[in-house]
């Protein structure tokens, strides 16, 4: 039986997650954040030239890569790695040693609730990845496991202890993530509903995974939030996190493990230019007329045992299927390899993340 | 963006299992009274019952069911499986359908929930099942399809079903609602969703609404528990119902919704006391939920009566053997088509879709 949640004063994991940002700017945007973040280490991924220096607010406790570091400690197989694009974040992910990701773009703020109180993102991203989600049956009140909520009429017992949560993923108020032509279509359009609910998608269903807000399990997901190749010298963009979630959700359904979606909300407070967010996407809103097919139709072998197992296999079907409808997926199969490859020389198996890093600034 | 439809397309429905509806249809009156009602009398209800007037309705009771119905059927209309009769007379395209202890709710800024009207806009607006829209409802005020999701996938299917929820007493089962005497759900959560293809919901008969003409014949009056009784933790007819209605929709291409609206429930009954009823219930989903998960539906199959005769098949062959409530059930599916066919569909077009 659910049990409400106790809140707690203290922050939760603080020596158990990393928050990952990219940037190409600053990040001013950590201010406001201050009061929720300054307890937790901080992987800040320096996008674009490396010779300019990102400044990050007094505080922080923090590790910076740009390119150059990127370069050195991957070496050959850092062309896995995107350039000039916020999918460069996934390097994050592979050097923290942590257990739990974070991750925010850097023009996410703060958000408030119908009540008027500042929304402390981290700490819902926290609690639903601790709480377990239910993807085998829908639970019509949404996350039964929340305070005031439970398990509906002819919900089976036996489903009622859930699956682990491997990913959240939070919503955004304001500046909603549309893609170009329905920004075109509705520049004005601001997300003002709030919808007090967390909810875990179903298993075999697919959705369109937003790299704004989104908090993981590394242990159990982490290889397989890769965020393909984007940017520069490729033929698509903004397409990074939604490959990374459809990879993530088809394992995630095999290997019996949650993905949530819902709170939390954060303020998003710039709308990127339509104009150059049609030209990166233009390839994409093609392609994934067959890539959502092909990720529908994905099944994995009863010896994909692991991630990284599950994923080499897509990566193979990728270059069998979808290597006819462009040879970016062949390059895209080829990175996928690489990434794992790099992957599990940054993370071999046995070191575990509990492992606290000092977080020395670079 | 959605079809207007006109007040005569609808039909509300509601099986009367107290004999006093003086406060229901008069708090439900600025919201129902645009349309016609359909009143079923619940043949166990002795007394007579108590209806305020200036409405527009047709009131059936055992008389009238067994006028119709006769002895031909297995089915017995009784109990909350009252209402299926309601539907089965109705000529109107949709129908909506509340429990007689619900009353209109309001909304967090205090504004009473015309929950018709949600319905009704629920399912005249498509359904997206086959994949999902992190913003929730894409064709709500506001709202549109987030990026990643396919084009060729916008402009979804036609919503077959509507499930809406319940602030106050929420439909838990006695032993949840037993454990957490006082809980009661007042988090109102403003959005209405598709529920993706594949997946099954517990559908709740509470607060309903369905396009009479689309799946009629799938919402079965069929699972009559032995301890069957008059609080909706002594039953589990509507969850029953409500997967065959999501296979079959799913087979056929159909949506379901879930979400707003939301209707008040009042409080009612003794969920101890229904505990020694409702087990048998909550036992039978251990075997049901898996059955209905595994159940597959033949190509050939392109109408809702061949589906749920395809299902009223496999719940016989393949539960038939571990409880009786079950073949009972396979057998009172197969009387609802024949019943269908006969008396239902006669001014309304069969559901082929």
């Amino acid at each position: 039986m659910a049990e409400p949640s106790t809140i707690s004063p203290a922050p939760l994991l603080k020596d158990e997650l990393d928050i990952v940002i990219p940037t190409i700017r600053n990040l001013d945007f950590l201010e406001m954040w201050r009061p929720f973040f300054q307890p937790y280490h901080l992987i800040i991924v320096q996008d674009g030239d490396p010779s300019k220096t990102i400044k990050v607010p007094e505080g922080f406790d923090y590790e910076l890569y740009n390119r150059n570091d990127i370069n050195r400690i991957l070496g050959p197989k850092s062309s896995c790695i995107s350039f000039k694009d916020s999918a460069c974040r996934c390097f994050g992910y592979m050097v923290s040693k942590k257990k739990y990701i974070y991750t925010i773009d850097d023009d996410c703020f703060v958000a408030k609730d119908p009540s008027g109180k500042d929304i402390n993102a981290l700490e819902q991203h926290i609690k639903n990845l601790l709480c377990p989600s239910t993807p085998f049956f829908f639970n019509t009140l949404y996350d039964p496991y929340r305070a005031g909520a439970d398990f509906v009429r002819g919900y089976p017992f036996s489903l009622r202890e859930g699956v682990p949560t491997a990913v959240s993923h939070g919503l955004w108020l304001n500046i909603p993530d549309y893609d170009a032509p329905t920004q075109l279509v509705k520049p004005l359009e601001r997300n003002t509903r709030y919808v007090d609910a967390i909810m875990t998608i179903p298993k075999g269903t697919l959705f369109p995974m937003c790299g704004m807000n989104l908090a993981f399990n590394r242990e159990l997901i982490g290889p397989a939030m890769y965020f393909g190749l984007m940017g520069d010298g490729q033929p698509i963009g903004r397409y990074d996190d939604m490959w990374a979630g459809w990879c993530t959700k088809v394992i995630c359904d095999h290997l019996g493990l949650g993905v949530k979606t819902g709170l939390p909300y954060i303020w998003h407070s710039k709308a990127s230019n339509p104009f150059v967010n049609l030209r990166k996407e233009y390839k994409g809103i093609y392609w994934q007329e067959e890539l959502i097919p092909f990720f529908q139709s994905v099944t994995l072998p009863k010896d994909c045992t692991s991630v990284q197992k599950c994923y080499i296999e897509i990566s193979k079907q990728v270059k069998a299927k979808l290597g006819k409808v462009d040879d970016y997926f062949n390059k895209l199969a080829d990175a996928m390899v690489t990434w794992i490859e790099a992957w599990d020389e940054l993370n071999p198996s046995g070191a575990k993340s509990a492992e606290l890093s000092n977080g020395a600034s670079k | 963006m959605s079809l207007a439809i006109k007040d005569d397309e609808v039909d509300i429905v509601i099986g009367a299992l107290r004999s006093d509806l003086t406060t229901f249809m008069n708090e439900w009156r600025p919201m129902f009274s645009r349309f016609h009602l359909i009143i079923v009398k619940d043949p166990d209800l002795k007394e007579e019952l108590k209806i305020p007037e200036g409405f527009n309705l047709d009131v059936y009771g055992k008389p009238d069911i067994d006028q119709v119905v006769g002895s031909s059927t297995s089915i017995l209309f009784s109990g909350y499986l009252c209402r299926y009769f309601g539907y089965l007379v109705s000529r109107k395209k949709y129908i909506i359908s509340v429990d007689d202890d619900c009353l209109p709710a309001r909304d967090p800024k205090g504004f009473l929930v015309d929950a018709v009207a949600q319905n009704i806009s629920n399912l005249t607006n498509p359904a997206t099942p086959f994949f999902f829209n992190t913003l929730y409802d894409p064709y709500a005020e506001g709202a549109d399809f987030v990026r990643g999701y396919p084009f060729s996938l916008r402009g979804g299917v036609k919503c077959a079903l509507s499930c809406g929820l319940w602030l106050n007493l929420a439909d838990h089962d006695a032993p949840t609602q037993a454990l957490k005497a006082r809980q009661r759900n007042s988090r109102y959560v403003d959005a209405v969703m598709t529920v993706p293809a594949g997946s099954l919901i517990p559908i709740s008969g509470i607060n309903i609404a369905f396009e009479r003409e689309a799946v009629g014949p799938a919402l079965v009056p069929a699972l009559k528990l032995a301890g069957e009784g008059k609080c909706r933790w002594e039953t589990m007819e509507d969850i029953w119902s409500g997967l065959c209605v999501k296979v079959v929709c799913d087979h056929l291409g159909l949506g379901v919704k879930t979400g707003l609206p939301y209707i008040w429930r009042t409080d009612r009954g003794d969920p101890i006391a229904s505990l020694k009823k409702e087990w048998e219930g909550v036992k039978l989903m251990e075997e049901v939920i898996p059955f209905f998960q595994s159940v597959r539906l033949p190509r050939e199959a392109t109408t809702v009566e061949e589906c749920i005769v395809e299902v009223a098949n496999a719940v016989k062959e393949r539960l038939g053997s571990m409880d009786p409530v079950f073949a009972r059930a396979a057998k009172a599916m197969l009387d609802w088509i024949k019943l269908w066919q006969s008396v239902g569909s006669s001014s309304s077009r069969s559901s082929a879709v």
